[in-house]
């Protein structure tokens, strides 16, 4: 062993921890300080929702059928057009009557998002995804649907936006039908489509 | 194999074929002359794409998506434009190139499935076809990869519900046609057309036959759905139910009736989800009724029976119980009775479950007592049966029917009890120019869509009418339930036939009924067709069940079980799956039931039976268990379970177990075990059951009083077709029919309601009455729709009276 290796070694690796005591911390102090998820992190999937609060899934299990993992299950269900809306849970013919993600099996990939045909399910950045038994990882159509913006109505109820479900799919406009029971509900919420400086916008970029 | 033009295999033995050599993407091939260019291909091994083309179908041209270039037509001159190669027939020498070789017909597809997609909604997402849709497959493979169509589409409202179970989606529609020719050509149903012309040209809900408009309901709609290349029609019972990727898909034979039809059955989770026609040319070709289809959802209801139970002594209730002590309460139980008790397994039973009935009759309760028939029983059929089909090789099959020269038919009602053969009867009618004979009161709409020529009888005189019936060694005489109740008949059938060298089969109404034959269920008959009556069969069977005897009388049959058991000669029952209300007297069988000291019961769903039985023993339905059944032609038709439920056990199972319990075992558990016990006794070659005197006494109806034709119809009211509203939405509206004069000596005008009475019943029936051309006192009604006629004794034959208004 040379007189380099005994003597001076030994010093230069207590030079690295020195030099390191003056630069900033990168340890983070989770779970007491949570750091912001950079924004196109996949987390915690989210069923979204039209502006009137129908239900964007449409059941049509193409995210079941992405799935690497099998980790979605879904079951689709008709639509009926009934006097008082209580049977109509997305615009058209079909919803999601049962709509299951399993956390255990789900690996964040992302395939479903790119799969749904009506942008129904994307992703948040929530990423606290543990629990202390199986059965609450298997997120219900109740957990994972998005909360209810201002203006929107907890479904079953009647199309709000357009009597036409093509309407809703094609982003078009139309006034907003008086619908009974939901007289007083404030539809479109600002920034959301439907309403007046949105649409004078839309057009101004055609 | 070869495949001919209209689709059906060609045996090389039964006509000469005349062989076409024609060259397709440069690879000479060989054909039977006729065959269509598509097919040609495809023996070659190329996909050319088609909508409308269905081998079983008559070629249309409609879809124009099968088009390819011929340079050579055979004449040494070309087509000059691409050719639809589903219409085009093979020709000597003709050259023709597919879209693998010809950017022509590369070209010519690509522009036609673009076409065809303008007004196709893309709707894949919510469409029931998504995943296992020949136009989406297609348009990946054949079509362009993006659209370049930016108009707005063609829109229709939809669904439409083209009958209660058939949805119609015009918008998704691409004209092919294959539903209307189905309709038209196999069903002979036109519930369906293409109206309009044009770009306005869609599929309407034709008129139906009487000229009215609502829509017509086809025994063969499900059909159309199946056979739909895009997602035009689906069913109302399987909308948006689950994707072609959840199913798991189990090949299975249907259970309703005695044709055997192959089907799929797909289930998810432990549900089945839906049935499809499975694809058998011998026997059901690629199509089955709707009962097949859709009548599914009985067993899966609440109503099961899921442990066993027993009834509890003090209390007298039902208490859910273990296996083993159940078994061994019922072993207790029937020991009490040994010698003295009934057995009444049913007619829905598998072979291997009909063969353990069978040996645990007479081995463990050592009797004869036992009858398959759960309905009326007529004086000499279970000696007929025993002579003439028990252990008899079958001689007629479908494939025959499209040979023979006339097909008779008594008593039987092909639509209505087998759908499988109505349509493979129409096939050969149609096609091979079969002539149907019916012996009946009157022409059905079945009958009419065979072209049928009537022989017209009172009902009860069948076997008069067979007397002067002239049939030839072409000839096959199809008879059904019906006829076994006339007293005489099937042995008058058997007569006929066996005169001129003409075929008999015959045609039960249940899955089950054929192999109860061969398995020995009837009083007076043993397993693989060994009279109970012949001490050489008995030794032979208790040689080969290692006993010393099994019982030499004629045992009792239904009905005179249920009457000895009512009068108490017989103390106990053991009762399979058996429907009081099909007994031939309900009435008579409830007193029966209550009176029975011993009340054991092998049921899947609570009935009326298990109401009152003593000990209630859960058995698989059949999705959930291995079996075979005999189809009215005497084929095996073996199938695997469907759903794997390891609580659900056979019957075989559970009458081993009460077998070891009581000491006398079966020697075998399982379905395997009892098929290889059944297998190694082998047939009977001794001498056979001696078929009964030939009966013929006319009917004479007394005054006053009609004679009453009826049978079931396909869609009823029994138990099998429960929990599937939109089917039975379907089934045909009940009416009484007579003759105009029979009505108007009964004071009933036609199209109002009359009721019908039957002598010393308080129960009637009212239903709107119709004319038809039944003989004069004569009346028909139908079996189980709206009332089960069995309720008031009334079966086909008997004598009721009519009175004009309702029930008030």
């Amino acid at each position: 062993m040379t007189l380099k290796e005994s003597v001076w070694d030994p010093v230069a690796g207590f030079g690295v921890t020195f030099r390191t005591m003056f630069k900033k911390v990168v340890t983070e102090q989770y779970p007491f300080e949570k750091v912001p998820t950079a924004p196109r992190f996949h987390g915690r999937h989210q069923l979204n929702r039209w502006p009137d609060g129908l239900e964007k899934c449409i059941g049509c299990e193409l995210c079941a059928w992405a799935c690497p993992a099998d980790a979605i299950y879904v079951e689709g269900a008709s639509n009926v057009d009934v006097p008082d809306g209580s049977e109509r849970f997305s615009p058209g013919e079909r919803y999601g009557r049962v709509y299951q993600i399993n956390y255990l099996r789900c690996i964040l990939c992302g395939l479903c998002i790119e799969a749904c045909p009506t942008r129904a399910l994307t992703m948040t950045n929530e990423y606290e995804l543990a629990d202390d038994n199986r059965a609450d990882l298997i997120y219900e159509k109740t957990d994972l649907l998005g909360p209810l913006l201002p203006g929107m109505v907890e479904p079953p109820h009647a199309m709000l936006i357009s009597d036409d479900d093509q309407d809703y799919y094609r982003g078009k406009n139309l006034p907003i039908l008086d619908a009974d029971p939901i007289e007083s509900a404030d539809v479109n919420p600002a920034g959301m489509p439907g309403t007046p400086a949105t649409d004078a916008a839309r057009k101004g970029q055609a | 194999m070869t495949v001919d033009q209209s689709g059906h295999d060609v045996h090389e033995a039964e006509l000469p074929v005349e062989m076409v050599t024609l060259t397709i993407d440069d690879v000479s091939v060989s054909v039977p002359k006729g065959t269509l260019l598509i097919r040609a291909a495809e023996l070659i091994g190329v996909e050319i794409p088609r909508f409308c083309d269905h081998p079983l179908l008559e070629p249309v041209g409609a879809c124009r998506q099968c088009l390819v270039e011929v340079p050579d037509a055979g004449n040494g001159r070309g087509f000059p434009k691409p050719q639809a190669s589903c219409t085009l027939e093979v020709a000597e020498g003709m050259v023709a190139r597919t879209h693998l070789t010809s950017e022509v017909a590369t070209k010519a597809q690509v522009g036609t499935m673009e076409f065809l997609l303008i007004n196709h909604p893309l709707d894949c997402p919510v469409c029931d076809k998504g995943g296992e849709c020949p136009l989406q497959n297609q348009a990946m493979s054949h079509g362009r990869g993006e659209s370049r169509f930016t108009e707005t589409k063609r829109t229709f409202p939809k669904p439409v519900p083209v009958s209660a179970q058939v949805l119609l989606d015009r918008e998704r529609c691409v004209l092919c046609a294959r539903c209307t020719r189905f309709s038209e050509q196999i069903a002979g149903d036109p519930f369906i057309a293409l109206v309009e012309r044009g770009a306005e040209q869609q599929v309407g809900i034709g008129p139906n036959i009487d000229g009215g408009d609502e829509p017509f309901h086809s025994y063969f709609s499900g059909n159309t759905i199946q056979i739909c290349p895009v997602g035009a029609l689906t069913s109302a019972d399987y909308r948006f139910r689950s994707r072609p990727f959840d199913l798991v898909s189990t090949p299975a034979v249907a259970e309703h009736d005695s044709c055997g039809a192959a089907i799929r059955v797909d289930h998810r989770r432990g549900r089945v989800m839906r049935r499809l026609a499975g694809d058998d040319p011998e026997v059901n070709e690629e199509w089955i009724t709707d009962k097949d289809r859709f009548a599914f959802t009985w067993s899966g209801g609440d109503d099961r029976v899921r442990t066993p139970l027993v009834r509890n002594a003090e209390t007298g209730e039902l208490e859910p119980a273990s296996w083993p002590a159940a078994l061994a309460t019922a072993a207790r139980l029937l020991q009490q009775v040994h010698g003295s008790a009934g057995v009444l397994p049913g007619g829905r039973l598998t072979l291997e479950d009909a063969y353990a009935w069978s040996k645990f009759a007479r081995l463990a309760l050592g009797t004869n007592d036992v009858d398959f028939r759960s309905r009326a029983v007529g004086a000499g059929e279970a000696d007929a049966l025993a002579a003439a089909v028990a252990g008899v090789p079958a001689s007629v099959t479908y494939r025959d029917l499209e040979r023979a020269r006339h097909v008779v038919l008594v008593g039987l009602e092909p639509e209505d009890e087998a759908g499988t053969l109505f349509l493979r009867l129409r096939k050969a009618v149609r096609e091979h120019g079969t002539k149907v004979i019916t012996v009946a009161s009157h022409r059905s709409r079945g009958t009419t869509k065979l072209q049928a020529r009537l022989v017209q009888v009172v009902p009860g005189n069948e076997a008069v009418a067979l007397a002067d019936l002239e049939l030839g060694p072409d000839d096959v005489l199809l008879a059904g339930e019906r006829l076994g109740l006339v007293p005489g008949g099937l042995a008058a059938a058997v007569e006929a036939t066996g005169r001129s060298g003409a075929r008999f089969a015959w045609v039960p109404r249940r899955a089950g009924d054929r192999g109860a034959v061969e398995a020995g269920l009837l009083p007076n008959l043993l397993p693989a067709g060994r009279p109970v009556v012949d001490a050489e069969a008995r030794a032979d069977l208790a040689a080969a069940w290692d006993v010393n005897a099994v019982p030499g009388t004629v045992g009792r049959d239904t009905a005179a079980i249920i009457a000895g058991v009512a009068d108490r000669t017989l103390r106990g029952l053991l009762v399979g799956g058996v429907e009081i209300a099909d007994l031939p007297d309900p009435a008579l069988a409830r007193a029966a039931l209550a009176a029975a000291d011993v009340v054991v019961s092998l049921e899947v769903r609570h009935s009326e039976v298990t109401a009152v039985a003593d000990i209630v023993l859960p058995i698989a339905p059949m999705v959930e268990k291995p079996g075979t059944f005999v189809t009215w032609d005497g084929r095996r038709r073996s199938f695997d379970a469907v759903l794997d439920e390891p609580n659900s056990v056979t019957d075989t199972r559970v009458l081993a177990g009460i077998a070891e319990e009581l000491g006398r075992p079966l020697g075998f558990r399982t379905i395997a075990g009892a098929r290889d016990d059944l297998a190694s006794l082998g047939g009977w070659d001794g001498t056979r059951a001696d078929l009964p005197a030939v009966r013929r006494e006319p009917v004479v109806p007394a005054a006053g009083q009609l004679v009453l034709s009826t049978w079931r119809q396909l869609i009823d009211d029994a138990r099998g077709q429960d929990g599937q509203p939109e089917y039975s939405a379907t089934a045909r509206p009940p009416v009484l029919r007579a003759s105009a004069a029979t009505w108007d000596a009964h004071g009933v005008i036609p199209g109002e309601v009359a009721t019908l009475t039957a002598p010393g019943r308080d129960l009637r029936v009212a239903l709107p009455t119709e004319v038809d051309d039944l003989p004069d006192g004569v009346i028909w009604a139908p079996g189980n729709n709206g009332t089960n006629l069995r309720e008031l004794g009334l079966g086909h034959g008997s004598a009721v009276q009519v009175t004009s208004g309702g029930l008030a």
